[in-house]
């Protein structure tokens, strides 16, 4: 699988990351390379096999459906790059 | 004292033979003297690690001590530390003030365990070299021009120039046992699940563990018997018993079936990284060992599954890293999307952004059964490959590595030759098994690792093999020259 321009754009819009034009060209490159060590795995007809998602197949551990944790929010907030009033701020969202 | 075992030092410490204060000092002189032209530390915590130090000592004074009380210890840089900042070596978190302690650090505090410092890592665990730190790359004692290893490289450069005795590390798909191979010493990544992810820094969630470094498998089982347990905020915690890996270290291993997956010894390998490794199993058939040869069938399909499983879950994982909460956040962006794209391209570096790419294009729509699936079809061939080798063996031997040391910046342009570094290691975290690295000769001054790998849970044993090994050999001891 090689990747164009297109594809590179595209995907860093999905992953919300900004790429430069100049390293357009430099992630195609890079990124074709390693999905082409990635085709390797169709050199095995996997067709029969259970995936797995866990090496022990463990399951989602379940808990009682009460309050444990406590408020901390003004801990978590402390290492904010902005808030006010107990409120994230972000840059204005509806014009 | 740096040159002393964890088990001399905590003998040390119980006989009021030395106190906590004063081991911790005097390792903390060696960091401050030797980290400048290793950079293995991001940050050294000396105020809180001399009053932690004294604690221990009034621990110890009233007859209260375990074994580790008192002994200074490093952690990765991805073990959220409450109140110390966890930078997980990337710019992203450079300004991240933890705000709450990762189990694996609560534990090692009940211990007794003395935090010296955070080390130096590839940034967000992603790398096998130690490049890719925001902090500039770690550098190897062996050799100050080579690459320690990655992702654990910080830890094990610290560990092996003897600045500090014990080291926290983690493994995703090899970042444990490539950089203790890579520095001369021991590191294990235990079973998946048996060491709680809570505040570990997320990678790849089903590939993530944490685990142990030390100069020997007695030290490092001391340091991994205080981390590992279940934990219920863990989802993926397995419940076991605790487990004192300590205990079984003496056992007689006359008649250990050991097994050499034929395609760990192929093409690839240096033959002279090779003939260490062939050594040290003749050493272990002197013991009384015996030698089986199995196959690994399906190895070469664990760096292509690998690389779609771990980038998947890491472009997930680090989806949370938007500027908003916490972390790097650009200034004056163009709204909002803006601000998410600039915050996140400024605060992550190349390889991070290459993986995560990776990850969001397998996982994107109409892409997910020809990658995300396949790749997770392979993990069970590559698991069901080896539970038949331990049908016929104890324990699996090879290289942990294909080579020595490389240079630094020797595969810093090619992705890809960097990647093939982990060829014996991938798969053993796409399996969920215990594995670990000891020091087993030198090529080129530089140290070769033994590469045991384990059937699920059997940690206890995996010790005992390679704690036997160490009684009859002394490259564990070894030394780079000027650190003595």
């Amino acid at each position: 699988m090689s990747l164009n321009r297109e594809d590179v754009l595209k995907i860093a819009h999905l992953a919300r990351l900004g790429v430069a034009d100049a390293e357009v060209e430099r992630y195609a490159d890079e990124l074709s390379n390693i999905l082409a060590l990635v085709d390797r795995m169709n050199a095995v007809d996997t067709s029969a096999v259970v995936p797995m998602a866990h090496p022990l197949d463990g399951t989602q551990r379940l808990r009682p459906d009460v309050v444990k944790e406590i408020d901390q929010r003004e801990a978590f907030q402390k290492i904010a790059p902005a808030v006010s009033d107990g409120l994230y701020l972000v840059p204005k969202v509806i014009e | 004292m740096h040159l002393k075992s964890v088990f001399d030092l905590s003998k040390a410490l119980r006989e009021k033979k030395v106190s906590s204060r004063e081991l911790v000092v005097h390792f903390l002189k060696r960091i401050e003297e030797r980290n400048p032209e290793l950079n293995a530390f991001i940050t050294v915590t000396q105020e809180q690690a001399l009053k932690e130090a004294d604690r221990a000592d009034v621990l110890i004074a009233r007859g209260e001590a375990g074994p580790l009380t008192g002994v200074p210890l490093a952690h990765k840089d991805l073990f959220c530390t409450l109140g110390v900042r966890t930078s997980c070596g990337s710019s992203m978190l450079d300004n991240f003030i933890a705000p709450y302690d990762a189990t694996v650090v609560e534990r090692c505090r009940d211990q007794g365990l003395v935090m010296v410092g955070k080390t130096n890592m590839d940034e967000f665990a992603m790398g096998s070299s130690n490049e890719n730190s925001y902090y500039g790359p770690v550098r190897n004692p062996w050799s100050l021009d080579r690459v320690p290893g990655g992702s654990s490289g910080g830890s094990a450069a610290a560990v092996a120039a003897r600045l500090v005795p014990l080291a926290t590390c983690t493994d995703t798909g090899g970042s444990i046992r490539q950089p203790a191979s890579l520095t001369g010493i021991t590191g294990i990544k235990p079973t998946y699940g048996r060491v709680s992810r809570y505040g570990m820094i997320a990678f790849a969630s089903s590939l993530d563990q944490g685990g142990a470094m030390g100069l020997s498998a007695a030290d490092a089982a001391l340091l991994l018997g205080a981390m590992a347990g279940f934990d219920e905020r863990d989802s993926t915690s397995l419940a076991r018993d605790q487990e004192q890996f300590t205990d079984n270290l003496e056992a007689d291993i006359d008649g250990l079936r050991i097994g050499l997956p034929r395609q760990h010894f192929g093409e690839g390998l240096d033959p002279r990284v090779g003939a260490c490794v062939e050594a040290a199993i003749e050493d272990y058939q002197r013991m009384g060992a015996r030698i089986v040869e199995v196959d690994l069938e399906n190895t070469d399909l664990s760096i292509p599954a690998y690389y779609v499983v771990a980038p998947a879950e890491a472009s997930s994982n680090l989806a949370r890293y938007d500027g908003v909460r916490f972390g790097h956040r650009t200034e004056n962006p163009q709204g909002l999307e803006d601000f998410y794209k600039r915050s996140r391209s400024e605060g992550f570096g190349a390889e991070v952004k290459r993986r995560i790419m990776i990850g969001t294009y397998v996982l994107s729509a109409g892409y997910y059964d020809a990658y995300y699936l396949k790749a997770q079809q392979l993990r069970r061939i590559i698991k069901e490959d080896f539970q038949r080798a331990f049908e016929q063996a104890d324990v699996l031997m090879g290289p942990t590595s294909p080579s020595v040391a490389f240079r630094l910046g020797e595969k810093l342009d090619d992705p890809v030759t960097m990647y093939l570094c982990d060829i014996y290691t991938n798969a053993v975290n796409l399996a969920g098994l215990p594995a670990m690295s000891i020091p087993a000769g030198f090529v080129e001054s530089m140290p070769v690792g033994l590469h045991i790998i384990g059937n699920y849970f059997d940690e206890a044993r995996l010790f005992n093999v390679a704690h036997r090994y160490q009684q009859v050999t002394d490259w564990h001891t070894r030394i780079p020259l000027g650190f003595e």
